[in-house]
C-alpha cells in the first residue's frame, strides 16, 4: 500500500510540474525586442558615466580627483585646471580639464559615483559601447558630458574680475 | 495508375513531408521551451523564426565535416548514416488514412501494408542503438564511448517494457498488420466514447499506454532520459566528435525517432485516424473550425498585436488568409474521405510531440542508477503484470 501511494504521489507531483509549465507557457514573454526596440532598463541601471551639469549648464566635477582614488582599476584619467576670473567651466574652484574613462578597463562597480562629493559623475543607460578598436574605448570628457540646459553656455564670462577663491589667483 | 509510379511518387512525397516535419519540429521545440521559459525563442529569421530549419541547414551544410586522427574512419562515417536510414525507415509501415479512391485511383496514405509491421518497427527500433554504439566507439573519445555506453544500456532496458507494453494492445486486436489494428479500432462504446485501445472494452490499455510513453522517452534519448547526451557530464555524448552534415544526421533522425514513435502510439494505442467524437456530433468540422479560428487569431493580430515585429504587419495577414482558405477545402466531398482521417492521425502524433516536449521542459534528468532501476524493478515488472491482466482478461473473454 505505501508502495502505491509512493507512485501516486509522484504522478501526482509530475502532473502539478506539467500544469506550472503549460501555465508559464501561456504567459506573455518578458524578453526585450532589443535590436529592434530600445530595452528598458531599471533606474538603478550602472551604464556608460555621464558628468553632470547644474542648473547654469556649468560642470559639477571640481577636479577632486575622489572618483580616481576610489576606483578599483583606475580607470579614470584627470587634469585639474584652475577656473579664471574671466572664465569659469565648473561650479567649483578647479574644474576637470581633461576627464577620461578608459571603458576597456572600467568594471561598473559604481565607486566612482559613491566617492563624488558635488554628485557630477553618475551612471546614465548607454550601453552599446562594443568597438573594434580599444582605443576608441578610452571616453574623453566631451564624450561623458550631458548636453546643456537650454540657453546656457556652459561657460560664464564675466566683464568684472570676481574673486573665486585662492585658485584664481 | 501504374503500380511503380504510384509508389514513386508517394516515397517522395512521404520523405519530403517527414524531413520537413523533422526540421520544423526542432523549431516547434525551441519555441514551446522558450515560452515555457518566457522567452520568445527564434524570431530572427524569417517571420517568427520559420525560416530558423533553412538557415540551421546551411550552416551545417557549409561547415568542415572533421574525422578525428585516432577515430576509426569507416565506422566513424558509418554511423550517422546507419542512424539517419534507420530512423527514416521505420515511417514506411506507418498507416496514415484509411483507403480511399480519388480520380479514379484507389491507395491510401502510408507507404507498405506488412502484416508485421510490428515486428519490423521493434527490429528498426533495436537496430537503432547500433548507430549510437558504432558512432561513440568509433570517436576514439572517452566522452563518446561514456555516452555511447550509456545509450546502449538505456535503449536494450527499456526495448522491454516497450515490447511489454506493444503485445497487451496486440492481444486485444489479434494481429500484427498496422493498417488492421487501427480498423479494428473503428467504432465508440455507447455511441460516444471511442472505442481506441487505450478505452477497449474487455481491459483498457491506459497504463499499456502510459507504460509505452515512458519507455518510448528512453527509446528516443529524451529528457528525462537523455543520459547518452548529458552535456553536463558528457560534453554532448556519443556525438561529441561529429560535425557538419553528420552531426546533422544524428539531430535529424533524434527527431525522426520521436516522430515515428508518436506515430506507432497513434496507432496502437489512439486510434489512429480514427475521431475523437463521431462524425454525427460534428467531430468532421474539427478542422474547419481550428483552422478557421487560428486564422481569425492571425488577421486579428494583424491589427492589434500585443507586441509588434517589424514583419507582422504583412507575415499575419498572409498567414491568417492562408488558413482561411485553407479551412474549407475540408468541406469539399471529393477530399474528405483523405483529409478528415489525416488530419486526425496527424493532430493525435502532434499532440504526442508536443507532450514530448512539454516533458522536456518540465522534467530535470535522472541519475543513471535511478534509470536503471527505474526500468528494471518498476517498469519492467508493471508492463508484466498489465500484460499478464490482460491474457487472461482476453482468455476468459474469448
Amino acid at each position: 500500500m505505501p508502495k502505491i501511494q509512493e507512485i501516486l504521489k509522484g504522478a501526482a507531483a509530475i502532473a502539478k510540474g506539467m500544469s506550472v509549465t503549460i501555465q508559464e507557457m501561456m504567459n506573455p514573454i518578458i524578453t526585450d525586442d532589443y535590436p529592434d526596440a530600445p530595452p528598458v532598463f531599471q533606474e538603478r541601471y550602472r551604464g556608460l558615466h555621464v558628468l553632470q551639469r547644474d542648473d547654469n549648464g556649468l560642470e559639477k566635477c571640481v577636479a577632486c580627483f575622489l572618483c580616481s582614488a576610489a576606483c578599483p582599476v583606475q580607470c579614470i584619467y584627470i587634469e585639474a585646471a584652475d577656473n579664471t576670473e574671466q572664465e569659469r567651466i565648473s561650479g567649483g574652484e578647479r574644474y576637470a580639464a581633461v576627464y577620461n574613462i578608459d571603458y576597456s578597463r572600467c568594471i561598473f562597480c559604481g565607486y566612482c559615483v559613491e566617492a563624488c562629493p558635488t554628485d557630477a559623475i553618475t551612471h546614465g543607460h548607454g550601453f552599446e559601447l562594443a568597438s573594434f578598436n580599444t582605443s576608441t574605448l578610452i571616453y574623453r570628457k566631451e564624450q561623458l558630458l550631458a548636453p546643456l540646459p537650454e540657453g546656457a553656455t556652459g561657460k560664464v564670462k564675466l566683464d568684472h574680475p570676481v574673486a573665486v577663491g585662492d585658485g584664481g589667483h | 495508375m501504374n503500380f511503380y509510379l504510384l509508389t514513386l511518387i508517394k516515397m517522395a512525397l512521404t520523405a519530403l513531408v517527414l524531413l520537413t516535419c523533422c526540421a520544423y519540429a526542432v523549431w516547434v521545440e525551441r519555441k514551446v521551451l522558450a515560452h515555457i521559459q518566457l522567452r520568445p525563442g527564434p524570431y530572427r529569421v524569417g517571420p517568427h523564426g520559420l525560416l530558423q530549419p533553412l538557415a540551421d541547414l546551411i550552416k551545417l551544410l557549409t561547415k568542415e565535416g572533421i574525422v578525428p586522427s585516432y577515430a576509426n574512419p569507416f565506422f566513424y562515417l558509418l554511423a550517422p548514416f546507419l542512424a539517419v536510414a534507420l530512423a527514416l525507415t521505420a515511417i514506411v509501415v506507418i498507416p496514415f488514412t484509411p483507403e480511399f479512391e480519388l480520380f479514379g485511383v484507389r491507395t491510401a496514405i502510408g507507404l507498405t501494408d506488412l502484416n508485421i509491421g510490428i515486428l519490423f518497427l521493434l527490429a528498426l527500433s533495436s537496430l537503432g542503438v547500433y548507430g549510437i554504439a558504432i558512432g561513440g566507439w568509433a570517436s576514439n573519445n572517452k566522452y563518446s564511448l561514456m555516452g555511447s555506453l550509456r545509450s546502449s544500456a538505456q535503449m536494450v532496458s527499456y526495448e522491454l517494457p516497450l515490447a511489454m507494453a506493444i503485445v497487451s494492445p496486440l492481444l486485444l486486436v489479434n494481429t500484427l498488420n498496422l493498417r488492421e489494428i487501427v480498423e479494428l479500432q473503428n467504432g465508440f462504446h455507447f455511441g460516444l466514447l471511442p472505442k481506441w485501445n487505450v478505452f477497449a472494452s474487455p481491459v483498457p490499455q491506459a497504463l499499456g499506454f502510459v507504460i509505452f510513453l515512458i519507455a518510448a522517452f528512453a527509446e528516443t534519448n529524451r529528457v528525462p532520459f537523455d543520459l547518452p547526451e548529458a552535456e553536463s557530464e558528457l560534453v554532448a555524448g556519443f556525438h561529441t566528435e561529429y560535425s557538419s552534415m553528420m552531426f546533422a544526421s544524428f539531430f535529424m533522425a533524434e527527431y525522426a525517432n520521436i516522430i515515428t514513435i508518436c506515430c506507432v502510439a497513434t496507432v496502437l494505442f489512439l486510434g489512429g485516424w480514427h475521431p475523437l467524437w463521431p462524425a454525427e456530433y460534428g467531430s468532421d468540422l474539427v478542422p474547419v473550425v481550428l483552422l478557421a479560428a487560428a486564422g481569425l487569431m492571425l488577421l486579428f493580430h494583424a491589427a492589434q498585436a500585443a507586441r509588434r515585429r517589424k514583419w507582422d504587419r504583412f507575415t499575419f495577414p498572409v498567414f491568417g488568409v492562408l488558413l482561411l482558405g485553407l479551412a474549407p477545402v475540408f468541406l469539399i466531398p471529393v477530399l474528405k474521405p483523405v483529409l478528415i482521417p489525416f488530419f486526425w492521425f496527424v493532430a493525435k502524433a502532434g499532440f504526442l510531440v508536443f507532450v514530448f516536449i512539454w516533458i522536456r521542459g518540465t522534467l530535470p534528468r535522472y541519475r543513471y542508477d535511478q534509470l536503471m532501476r527505474f526500468a528494471w524493478t518498476f517498469l519492467f515488472p508493471l508492463s508484466l503484470a498489465n500484460l499478464l491482466v490482460t491474457g487472461l482478461v482476453v482468455a476468459l473473454a474469448g
